[in-house]
């Protein structure tokens, strides 16, 4: 029996009508499909539309081509089955950390007096424990993580979308966090897919890494296997010698697409 | 600076102010008084004015009538402004089609209302709580028509897929967010409803704060007129205190809620 595919994107293709009507296409033929309990990194240069490719797979977005399945079902509307992590703060600011967990069950229906408890549970589990009554002005950006991720994680989706999740944090915060996500998740093996511009927490992290081209009309143009042995330690699996063998070797493609993207984007400032 | 210090200080400018008025009003500069009693009265007449006042109990009633009115100008107008800010802002259509005539009532000053209510609605408390709403709903419209269109993407987007429906979004992320926004003018449409009150009362009433100084002037009795305004302050000053501690209850959630957008 072969696992079934969560996520399979087929020839999707992305574009965006521009103000003066012209159409920017921001993905051209992503192909691409995430087993059940496949951790999947997507990495590629700024503005290279991973994270549009992400919104296509959430349902926030519809392909202007191509079609997304999720467990062997055409998509339509919003991906029910998937949590989505957000890069920028997602969290409800007028809600309590304990609450803004909580909601993800109330919305179910689930009855207050249950959701709480529960919520309270998960905190615990991100370490947050002792922060239930704070509001997410007084959290820091890492904590604020912590809670977003006992915010999805709590409805138990099948799959996990995550935006450059961590990208706003400082390094050894999305070191600690890498590795938090790394224990939650070998719990139950989640479908993840994983955007991010940095190749080492996608190899650290991931299954496999999925290297895009510079955009406009990026392209899928290289998929890699980490055969690292799990349960891994973030801190620990950058020493290994076979890490540091894939990333030469991821490295030696990404870096003619990160130039391009350096240069794509100073001309386009400077069409400007 | 601790907290004593600057109230003394702030006691000190008063203080300051007072015996200044007191001695310039009463004690000849040059051969000549630079404050003429009938023009400025004195400090203490006008604080004897006060004291009779409030022994003889006559201002219980016009303060009660001010707070009353004011109170229902502050309700009335909120309410339409939370509504009709919120249907505005979910369809904008509705919202582009009435977008002219918004603005030009807007534009209008509340003032030149006043005969219009009066005609309307009698010489009673409730022409002057018209005066109030038109003047407070504007305040609550548009900070909550603000609030509902400024909602973050990405807090709507997450609400959306956690799987909140159509009315979860309205009561979990519009509805806390459009408050947010009209708890932040409070202070200013509190304010604005006194201000329609009183305004109103001045303008042709049998009761209340408003006319209290109005028939001092009519009479040239300017410690009258004073005195009004004094007690007029310290009501406005009361009820500013007693919002800020209801918004201090209210926004917990949102960092310095002191300073509000008004």
């Amino acid at each position: 029996m072969t696992t079934p595919t969560a996520v399979a994107l087929e020839d999707a293709k992305v574009a965006f009508r521009l103000g003066d009507g012209r159409v920017y296409t921001a993905v051209e033929k992503a192909h691409l499909a995430v087993a059940q309990g496949e951790f999947v990194a997507i990495v590629g240069p700024t503005g290279c539309g991973k994270s549009t490719l992400l919104n296509v797979a959430a349902g926030l977005l519809k392909p202007a081509a191509g079609s997304v399945r999720i467990f062997d079902r055409q998509l339509t509307g919003l991906n029910q089955d998937a949590g989505y992590l957000f890069q920028a703060d997602a969290l409800f600011p007028w809600k309590t950390a304990l609450d803004n967990v909580a909601i993800g069950l109330e919305i179910k229906g689930t009855a207050r007096a249950e959701a709480l408890p529960r919520a309270q549970k998960w905190l615990t589990s991100v370490g947050l424990g002792a922060f239930a009554s704070r509001y997410p002005h007084m959290l820091s950006g890492g904590q604020r993580k912590r809670v977003a991720l006992a915010q999805v994680l709590i409805r138990d989706p099948k799959i996990l979308l995550m935006d450059e999740p961590f990208g706003p944090l400082d390094a050894q915060t999305r070191q600690v966090m890498g590795n938090l996500l790394l224990d939650l998740w070998n719990a139950d093996r989640k479908a993840v897919l994983f955007v991010t511009h940095d190749l080492e927490e996608a190899i650290a992290l991931a299954d496999r890494v999925v290297i895009m081209s510079a955009g406009p009309s990026s392209r899928i143009i290289g998929d890699w296997r980490v055969s690292l042995p799990r349960p891994r330690d973030i801190f620990e699996v950058r020493l290994d010698k076979e890490f540091h063998a894939l990333h030469r070797e991821i490295w030696s493609v990404l870096k003619d697409e990160v130039m391009k993207g350096y240069v794509q984007s100073t001309q386009a400032v400077e069409a400007v | 600076m601790s907290r004593p210090t600057l109230f003394a200080l702030q006691v000190l400018v008063a203080v300051v102010c007072i015996v200044l008025w007191q001695v310039l009003s009463t004690i000849p500069v040059f051969g000549k008084i630079l404050l003429p009693p009938f023009f400025f009265s004195n400090p203490f007449d006008v604080f004897s004015q006060i004291v009779k006042w409030f022994a003889s109990g006559v201002i219980w009633k016009h303060l009660g009538i001010t707070l009353a009115e004011s109170i229902l100008a502050f309700v009335i107008g909120s309410l339409g402004g939370v509504l009709v800010g919120f249907w505005f802002a979910r369809q904008p259509l509705v919202a582009a089609v009435f977008d002219p005539y918004v603005k030009m009532v807007n534009a209008l000053p509340r003032v030149v209302l006043a005969p219009i209510f009066a005609l309307w609605l009698g010489l009673g408390i409730w022409s002057k709580v018209a005066l109030g709403v038109t003047l407070v709903f504007f305040i609550v419209f548009f900070n909550v028509y603000q609030g509902v269109k400024e909602v973050s993407r990405t807090v709507l987007d997450n609400g959306r897929m956690l799987g909140m429906s159509e009315r979860q979004l309205m009561q979990h992320v519009y509805w806390p967010s459009a408050l947010s926004w009209m708890f932040s003018s409070l202070h200013t449409s509190v304010g604005f409803a006194v201000v329609g009150a009183v305004v109103g009362e001045y303008l042709g009433s049998a009761a209340g704060l408003g006319y209290l100084i109005q028939q001092a002037e009519g009479v040239f009795d300017v410690a009258g007129v004073f005195a009004g305004m004094f007690v007029l302050s310290a009501f406005v000053i009361l009820i500013d205190f007693g919002v800020t501690l209801v918004e201090r209850r209210l926004l917990v959630w949102r960092p310095m809620a002191s300073d509000g957008r008004g």
